[in-house]
């Protein structure tokens, strides 16, 4: 089903099922241990050995020489696995460091060896004594120290309107600041894992992965096979923000390993090995520079932004949104990038926006306070309903004025001090903040295939993946409303490459397009039924109460099913409405902080997030993604940092211990609320993304609640209790 | 299950193991010196309950109790999310009290009765604390789920046997079943997803029923 016009009415409309607050029904799985994850496959007439990987312990260099005599003669030892005898392999498509194989070292922790034994223990016990010698290279690992040395990346990314110098020039209230966000880490709860078993040519990998399809062709292209050969399986995932998006060297090592061995082998990177063999959100140094009238039209806003990769790398687009979210005449953003030899950066939850929301935001919440705005009302003044970089191009949807208004009305903002560092409850100094929220919506094509069986149970196949999205239970409920069956007759199937390739789950695209490629193969079921049950044609169908109705005539659906299930597949395909139209998801957050007088502690408070975001398929799964990033944002702007050690070139906190994630007691009750709509251009769903647009603004608004409550402006992230002390009051 | 003392012993012990395997991965000038000690593999005959159910292994001495559950009796409700007792997900109940499995080793457990994930209830018959979470949504991912679930059943018992926590006020009365509470004693359960504000509601809901 191609998608290049807006939806009209269809039997999503009715919204019986889709829009319901449904409990997940992968939900007694999860909480009793019976949802099986990458790990945990096991098959009792099958002896598993187990792999420990042993990554790089320089930054950049090469290896002279490994000796792994050691490591061979330990107890329970069968393979040892290394880079220098595997030799060069090919790099996946969407990899930039490689994940295995040859004598190049290009970042700390790169796998270079894998020791395969009977149990993990001795797996683990022999991977220490593996001798490594190394020439190592002088690398760059300091952002700042690079930021001069910086190019336009590939590609360019420079946008402008107007001219921007001058508007700047003459507008009469200005900001020309820095801000800066560090290196984050993704921490999923479920390390990367796989398990690898080989049948002659045939390959298949149980595994942790966010796009079942990216890593199908990724693998295979690095192991040198055809792609028909490797079967993928990912239907529960611990968890992913993007680090999950991208083949890893667990998949690698587990089929290379398996291979040696001759049997199945199960490899999961230790926890520290996340930090610095996977991928990271890149660290950046952004200028951002707003210049308004008077009247606080805002006249000229320039964003520029540095970050870091590997060579082949790309950079962090944290000046995405700033091309779209504000108005203004005289425009322009631009990127650097500069080489680094840290381990590769790449998408976390919102890549570009979740960064560049940070800084921008703050910008704003200054540039209201230079004008005597209200917060709020800046925004407010300057919606734009068009590409302010095109005007004659409008947004498909957008209500961010509605977003802020419900928002102020329902956190009670007025009773927000006007000046800062006013407002004190004993010894907490108390403020409240505000952001915009903005992200994109991605659209990805995504196929599903149907079986309708004599019982009218109806199966759903796709190789999307639920990474806790919610995507059983939004399929499942996607499948019932279109096939008017109730959900408890719906089984879904997700994450396994026999299945159509879906959208897969990533830049909160996969819950509006998966469906869609569902809704798109349901369209072709109706077709089917109506054929079987003689009907003239599916249009004007209803399908309800496990029937099919027209007119007067009502037959059973499962009347349509004769000895063998009716099965239908389709794939959704988005023509040029993104391209005609914005799409993007708007929301407000707003925050209330108390610092402790004191020591700087920050503690939130109060949070809201009210979001637009076409239609809520589901408004307890999609909450729970607002409120879960909501949390990641928290962590953002209080206490997320992957500190690098730039001498010699890696993440020193590579655990949870010391890169700081929010804990219960960091976060209070949240509140979301969804504001009620459709977006007709999106797809046959009329939904959009959540699960970004959650994250998108948080941290801003936690630093504009702090400003609020200290006047202490920090620019940059996280706002730790060292850069606050030193400017609080002083205390008798 | 042994004194407090004789586990610290044994803890400090696994940590240094740990650190050395740690630190010949990240220097490998040091990689002379932890041979010894890591190639001997001496295993050991262990008897303890899981879930009611009495199990007898023979386990390599290294084996974490978490491993022992999950390869060894393929009961893999429980997690592992870090192996180093910093994120929670391997929670059980090791009589009746909560402990994250991956930092104790399992032929300390001799006679130890041990509940994990899979003992409270099952999809057809769930533990309150595991309706609970699927009706607040208290999880998405659902890993760290298990560990969640296990601890926020212990840590209840925890409040009602009075025992204190960091944000306890009054020492002399008795402790008290408040949100405050609940994120404090749940704080060494991490959710990466952020289900946090669910996860309280679902054990105030339960603490609610019961008390």
């Amino acid at each position: 089903m191609r998608f290049d016009t807006p939806a009209t009415t269809n039997p999503i409309d009715q919204g019986k099922v889709v829009g319901k607050p449904i409990h997940r029904i992968d939900g007694p799985l999860k909480t009793t241990g019976k949802a099986v994850y990458a790990y945990e496959w096991h098959d009792r007439n099958t002896r598993y050995a187990y792999g420990y990987v042993v990554g790089s312990a320089i930054a950049k260099g090469r290896i002279r020489s490994m000796d792994t005599a050691a490591a061979k003669k330990a107890p329970g030892v069968i393979a040892v696995v290394t880079t220098e005898a595997v030799g060069e392999l090919k790099k996946g498509k969407y990899n930039t460091a490689k994940l295995f194989g040859g004598m190049e070292i290009q970042h700390y922790h790169q796998a270079i060896a894998v020791v395969v034994a009977e149990t993990f223990e001795e797996a683990r016990a022999a991977a220490a004594l593996v001798k490594v010698d190394y020439t190592e290279e002088k690398g760059a690992f300091d952002l700042a120290a690079a930021k001069d040395s910086a190019v336009e990346p590939e590609g360019g990314g420079a946008s402008g309107a107007g001219d921007f110098d001058a508007g700047f020039e003459a507008a009469p209230v200005k900001l020309d600041q820095i801000y800066t966000t560090p290196d984050q880490s993704h921490a999923m709860m479920e390390p990367h894992a796989s398990i690898a078993a080989w049948n002659g040519d045939d390959l298949t990998v149980w595994t942790s992965s966010q796009m079942i399809d990216w890593w199908r062709t990724d693998l295979a292209t690095t192991l040198g096979i055809d792609k028909e050969k490797v079967h993928t399986m990912s239907p529960f995932v611990g968890g992913g923000f993007g680090v999950k998006l991208f083949l890893r060297a667990d998949a690698v090592l587990a089929a290379l390993s398996a291979r040696e061995a001759g049997r199945p082998v199960k490899v999961a990177l230790p926890r520290p090995f996340l930090m610095n063999n996977t991928t990271h959100r890149p660290a950046t140094i952004q200028r951002i520079r707003i210049g308004a009238g008077r009247d606080g039209k805002i006249t000229a806003i320039g964003h520029e932004s540095w970050s870091g990769d590997l060579p082949g790398g790309g950079p962090e687009v944290a000046v995405q949104q700033t091309r779209l979210l504000y108005a203004g005449e005289n425009r322009m953003t631009a990127m650097r990038l500069a080489t680094l030899d840290l381990p590769e950066g790449n998408a976390m939850r919102a890549p570009g926006e979740a960064p560049g929301m940070m800084a921008l935001e703050i910008a704003i919440d200054e540039m209201a306070e230079k004008l005597g705005l209200d917060p709020v009302e800046f925004r407010i003044i300057n919606d734009t309903q068009v590409d302010p970089e095109n005007p004659e191009r409008p947004f498909s949807h957008r209500n961010l004025i509605g977003c802020l208004r419900t928002g102020a009305e329902r956190f009670g903002w007025r009773e927000r001090s006007k000046k800062a560092g006013a407002r004190r409850e004993g010894d907490w100094l108390v403020g409240m903040g505000v952001a915009a929220a903005f992200r994109n919506n991605l659209v990805l094509p995504s196929a599903a295939r149907i079986r309708l069986d004599r019982e009218g149970i109806v199966t759903v196949e796709t190789d999307m993946t639920d990474i806790g999205t919610g995507s059983y239970t939004i399929i499942a409920q996607t499948a019932a409303e279109m096939l008017g069956v109730p959900i408890e007759k719906v089984a879904v199937s997700l994450g396994d490459s026999r299945f159509p390739v879906s959208s897969g789950s990533g830049g909160q695209f996969g819950g509006n397009c998966s469906t869609a490629g569902v809704y798109a193969a349901c369209v072709k079921l109706r077709e089917a039924v109506a054929q079987k049950l003689s009907f003239n044609s599916a249009e004007d169908l209803i399908f309800a109460e496990s029937e099919v109705r027209s007119g007067d005539r009502r037959m059973p659906l499962a009347q349509a099913v004769a000895d063998e299930a009716l099965v239908a597949e389709d794939r959704i395909e988005f023509g040029d409405l993104t391209k005609t139209h914005q799409q993007s998801t708007f929301g407000a957050h707003f925050v209330e902080v108390g610092v402790d007088v004191a020591t700087g502690e920050t503690r939130i408070r109060r949070m809201l997030a009210v979001c637009a975001a076409g239609r809520i398929l589901n408004p307890i799964t999609a909450r729970s993604q607002v409120i879960g990033a909501m949390t990641m944002g928290v962590g953002g702007a209080l206490s997320e940092e992957l500190v690098v050690d730039k001498e010699r070139g890696f993440f020193v906190n590579h655990d949870l211990a010391a890169y700081e994630v929010p804990v219960h007691a960091d976060i209070p009750h949240q509140d979301v609320v969804f504001l009620d709509e459709t977006d007709p251009m999106s797809s046959p769903m009329k939904a959009k993304g959540v699960a970004e647009l959650g994250i998108c603004g948080v941290a801003a608004a936690v630093a504009n609640a702090i400003y609020n409550a200290t006047a202490i402006r920090v620019r940059n992230y996280p706002i730790t209790l060292d850069k606050l002390i030193k400017e609080l009051p002083e205390i008798s | 299950m042994q004194s407090p003392g004789a586990i610290e012993i044994s803890r400090r012990d696994l940590l240094a193991a740990s650190a050395a395997t740690v630190t010949v991965v990240s220097a490998h000038s040091l990689s002379h010196a932890q041979t010894k000690a890591t190639t001997e593999s001496q295993s050991t005959k262990v008897t303890f309950k899981v879930n009611g159910e009495s199990r007898e292994l023979r386990l390599d001495n290294r084996t974490s109790l978490l491993d022992a559950l999950r390869e060894h009796l393929h009961l893999t409700g429980t997690k592992k999310g870090c192996d180093h007792g910093q994120c929670g997900a391997c929670t059980v109940l090791i009589d009746g009290r909560r402990a994250n499995a991956c930092l104790t080793l399992a032929v300390m457990h001799e006679g130890d009765s041990i509940t994990t994930l899979e003992g409270l209830g099952q999809p057809e018959n769930l533990h309150p604390m595991q309706a609970a979470f699927v009706k607040h949504d208290g999880f998405q991912c659902g890993y760290c789920t298990p560990g969640q679930i296990c601890s926020s059943v212990a840590m209840l018992e925890e409040i009602r046997a009075n025992i204190p926590s960091h944000v306890t006020r009054d020492l002399t009365a008795p402790a008290e079943i408040t949100s405050d509470e609940i994120r404090e004693r749940m704080s060494g359960n991490i959710c990466r997803c952020g289900a946090y504000s669910n996860i309280v509601e679902a054990i105030t809901e339960v603490a609610g029923r019961k008390a």
